[in-house]
């Protein structure tokens, strides 16, 4: 019996203590004709050497090609350390840190989690992860109505991914909350500021600022900011956290500083497993606390005055408020953040500082070289973080199709989201490749025009 | 010591980041920050020693027996992840060709199928990334179910008092509000409150069954009529679905939704907090409204060539599989993530799946229930007050320690401190709130009878100690890293994050 340990022996000493004639009988307050039947869809059970053989057949049918794709996930190197670590079984198996003296490492590993998030932000205060960044920003937006009290209408540009938009949606519909669309600006490609004057004096709790934003082009967020607060509405920052390693942290845009920030922590260690799990951060001003969803670590003493750790401000989570929690999340990616940590503490601030600018070099000497080709272009003026627009000359879904029978991801498909684009495709080049690399795709998108 | 007290100015590690410092010269000086982030500069090797030292603080499955209530602590198996971190598998951009994911999209179309059998639902989503989003996507599918067919004036979720925090929560994130109703002194839902509650504004009842007093709701079928009459829906909160694995399939009991904790009954990590996974399934009436993406299987479209690609299914026809979309399910609830849910921890469960089969499946409920009925009788025999001694227990039961308190002053909490020292992870503690002192016992199917035998050893030297020297027990635990913290001083003076001394360079 996989992973049952009972001998034969152990199953009658305990009927007999239970005093059960079977293990049948454990089961007689359940009606008989609620009892299932056999299972048709589960197979026999495999030993691990031939599941091993199974998996390792499914995986070498996805043998993956060489990838130029970002568009909310990014291929950068992992130290070998982070996942030997992270998966040590200590961290790995062992559940959310509720009896805190049995907890101290996760709890420290998750608080240094918080004070390197927080200060990459130049936010105040972080919790301990959500779910991923597109599930994050709706928890910022339900967050940032909470603080605003008076209204409902969020403003959330365009130039946010997609993706994030349809998830934020998803979530907030139910609670009646507008997301209203602001558009960008066709030549620079970043939110089209006179649009966004046509709300002044509105009624608006917030306004989300992605920076970079999904085109990967860099958003005027100083003045993205103090037009938020000017509004008396919250400034949701929308950030890579990789980016600000080199990139103006949300904490010191504009004068007061954007009073949320929210992403996708992935670029932090986790490996791209075809979209997670990855881990959703929140960082807050600290009068914004007690208004942040999810766990929260804390410093504190112990009996004997001993620095220690533990969960605080509970009081705001569902196993406590139950309706009136700020929200229902309790699972949240531990994990991936614990791997994040020791992702973070590896590069330290020279080892980010260097992908993140390694990435923006490649970034804009795949752009150089592509717009060598006859046809293509760069679509958007503004300077760009690590993604670019490009727009070709034929259909987007043909040249990339092509390219993938080339061996290569060539990037990501802007047409159907976007249409008013044309045939328009994002790129990304992190640190991870090579020129030859770039060769190659300039070699490849040449051969599919 | 923290990581950034480990820290020297300049130390840095060259064999992780590019050799050459490019320089970010396409960027604006306005965007750029003149600050340096608060990240330490620590050699390589000072990172994995202070990480494990760290990791060996951590009580854990692999290390402890943790009979954690309602949380089903399982061996988590080796293999589950060392396969699911197979290098195609991590490597796959979630925007790549499903061409390139073709054996990835294998194993969770095989998850589904798998999951749809041993619950009795139609369909089923993989989709949410944890327990909590799972119910958020079962209750707006109740909702979207009934929007669809105008029928509005629906405005309550019933919740019974018994219940996890997270099912009133999610009911108000949805746009509801919450009746709650009273347990009867056999643990079961009160029906006479039910009727009473139940009415033409009900859009639904969310039920954990098992309930989180570790017994089976016997009336579900009465249930089931009162809240179906009344034009609601019934949602299985699957938080004890390990209870009756392979036993009673919850499409059978007439709910209309669930979600699962694959993180706790298909024994994938709990990783000090998550990831999780929380798949829901769901009976015919709400397929169209499953959360996005779902998995399908189709005949290949590419012939011989994409056979050999796509693989082959059990007959030897040439299949694929895609992902579902907003165009297949238009009236989906949508997308819960980014892109497609926590795909890492659905690969461990499917081979957590595998591995057990149809024969291991049905042995899951049995000794999880064999080993909380034993532990049950073994803590009545040595003089526990068992909540429900009347009642079977399922996976789980409820110790009360309120004699104990009464007669010493030692609470619940005491006792789950002092169980610390004698190397067991304590119970759930003060969960459910309706039994006072409680102590919720889930030993799960993975742990033998000689561990059971130690638990109960230790709980009865507890018991003595809490006579004979009830300092100990009040001040426990004497052996963790820390003695007990100051939570309130936590909550009052907060410390989130770590800033260097005033002065320091």
């Amino acid at each position: 019996m996989p992973f049952i340990p009972h001998t034969e022996q152990d199953i009658q000493s305990m009927l007999a203590s239970i005093g059960a004639k079977n293990i049948d009988a454990l089961f007689d307050e359940i009606p008989a004709a609620l009892r299932s039947g056999k299972l048709t869809a589960v197979g026999d059970g495999l030993n691990e050497m031939q599941v091993s053989r199974l998996m390792r057949e499914r995986a070498a049918q996805d043998n993956q090609p060489l990838n130029f794709i970002g568009a909310g996930a990014y291929e950068h190197h992992i130290p070998a350390a982070v996942w030997e670590i992270a998966t040590r079984g200590e961290y790995y198996t062992a559940y959310t840190p509720y009896q805190a003296e049995a907890s101290q490492g996760t709890l420290q590993t998750l608080y240094e989690y918080q004070t390197m998030i927080a200060s990459l932000t130049g936010m105040d205060a972080s919790n301990a992860s959500l779910y991923d960044g597109a599930s994050g920003l709706a928890e910022a937006i339900l967050m940032a109505v909470r603080a605003h009290k008076s209204s409902r209408r969020v403003l959330l540009p365009a130039s946010v991914s997609p993706l994030y938009r349809s998830v934020a949606r998803s979530i907030v519909k139910l609670q009646n909350i507008e997301l209203v669309e602001i558009p960008f600006d066709s030549a620079t490609g970043t939110t089209d500021l006179d649009a966004l004057q046509q709300h002044a004096g509105g009624d608006i709790a917030a306004l989300v600022i992605p920076q970079p934003n999904f085109f990967g082009a860099l958003e005027d967020v100083d003045a993205l900011t103090a037009w938020a607060h000017a509004q008396g509405a919250l400034a949701i920052g929308l950030v890579n956290p990789l980016t600000l390693a080199l990139l103006k942290a949300p904490g010191q845009w504009s004068e007061k500083g954007a009073d949320i920030a929210v992403g996708d922590g992935q670029p932090l260690g986790a490996p791209l497993s075809s979209g997670g799990p990855y881990f959703g951060f929140m960082c807050c001003k600290q009068a914004l606390v007690r208004q942040m969803p999810g766990r929260i670590i804390g410093r504190t003493v112990d009996l004997n005055g001993k620095p220690g750790f533990t969960l605080t401000l509970q009081a705001r989570e569902q196993h406590i408020r139950r309706a009136k929690a700020t929200s229902n999340i309790c699972s949240n990616q531990g994990l991936m953040v614990a791997a994040a940590t020791i992702h973070m503490a590896l590069l330290g601030v020279d080892g980010l500082r260097r992908a993140a600018a390694a990435s923006h070099a490649n970034t804009q000497a795949l752009a150089e070289l592509a717009s060598g080709i006859n046809g293509v272009k760069r679509l958007f003026g503004a300077p760009h973080f690590h993604e670019v627009v490009l727009h070709l000359p034929g259909s987007s879904a043909r040249v990339l199709h092509s390219m993938a029978g080339q061996g290569i991801s060539g990037g990501f498909d802007l047409q159907p989201h976007y249409p008013q684009l044309g045939n328009a495709i994002l790129v990304c080049a992190t640190e991870t490749k090579t020129n030859e690399d770039l060769q190659r795709f300039v070699a490849a998108l040449r051969h599919a025009l | 010591m923290l990581i950034f007290e480990r820290s020297h100015a300049g130390r840095r590690n060259a064999a992780q980041a590019p050799h050459h410092a490019a320089i970010a010269n396409g960027i604006p000086a306005a965007l750029l920050r003149q600050d340096q982030p608060l990240l330490p500069e620590a050699s390589e090797m000072d990172v994995v020693r202070h990480y494990t030292r760290l990791s060996q603080k951590n009580f854990s499955i692999d290390t402890h027996f943790y009979p954690l209530g309602s949380c089903t602590m399982k061996y988590n198996p080796r293999a589950c992840n060392t396969l699911a971190m197979l290098p195609n598998f991590l490597a796959r951009h979630p925007l790549a060709p499903e061409a390139t994911g073709q054996g990835m999209l294998a194993c969770l179309y095989d998850l589904q199928e798998i999951l749809k059998d041993v619950t009795g639902m139609a369909g089923v989503s993989l989709m949410p990334m944890a327990g909590a989003q799972g119910e958020f996507a079962g209750i707006a599918m109740i909702r979207a179910y009934h929007d669809a067919r105008g029928d509005t004036a629906r405005t309550e979720i019933i919740v019974p008092d018994a219940a996890h925090g997270t099912n009133p929560a999610t009911a108000v994130m949805c746009g509801y509000t919450v009746k709650e109703i009273p347990t009867d002194a056999n643990g079961d839902v009160d029906l006479a409150a039910l009727r009473a509650a139940t009415g033409p504004q009900t859009a639904g009842l969310m039920l954990t069954n098992p309930s989180t007093l570790g017994v089976f709701e016997k009336q579900i079928q009465a249930i089931q009529n009162i809240i179906h009459d009344a034009g609601g829906l019934l949602y299985y909160d699957g938080a004890n679905l390990n209870a009756i694995l392979g036993k009673v399939k919850p499409g059978d009991m007439g709910f209309d939704v669930i979600h699962m904790n694959l993180h706790k009954t298909f024994s994938t990590p709990h990783g000090g907090g998550g990831p999780g996974a929380g798949a829901v399934g769901v009976a015919q009436r709400l397929l169209p409204f499953l959360p996005l993406p779902v998995v399908t299987k189709l005949p290949s479209p590419h012939g011989g060539e994409g056979a050999r690609r796509a693989g082959e299914g059990a007959s030897g026809e040439a299949v694929s599989y895609r992902y579902l979309t907003e165009k297949d399910l238009p009236q989906s609830i949508g997308h819960l993530s980014a892109f497609s849910g926590n795909i890492g921890i659905l690969l461990r469960a499917y081979v957590y799946a595998r591995m057990l089969g149809a024969e291991g499946m049905h042995r899951v409920a049995e000794f999880a229930t064999l080993n909380a009925n034993y532990l049950m009788a073994e803590l009545g025999k040595a003089g526990f007050t068992v909540a429900f001694p009347q009642r079977r227990a399922s996976h789980e039961f409820i110790v009360s320690i309120k004699p104990l308190k009464d007669a010493t002053g030692i609470s619940a909490m005491d006792v789950a401190k002092r169980l610390l020292d004698k190397g067991f992870h304590p119970p759930t503690t003060y969960f459910p709130m309706l039994v006072p002192e409680c102590l919720l016992i889930e030993p799960t199917e993975t742990e033998s009878k000689e561990t059971l035998d130690g638990f109960v050893n230790a709980l009865k030297e507890i018991r003595d100690e809490a006579h004979a020297t009830p300092e100990l027990v009040k001040g426990a635990p004497h052996s963790m890293p820390v003695r007990r913290l100051d939570d309130v001083k936590a909550a009052r003076e907060l410390d989130l994050a770590w800033k260097p001394a005033a002065g320091a360079p």
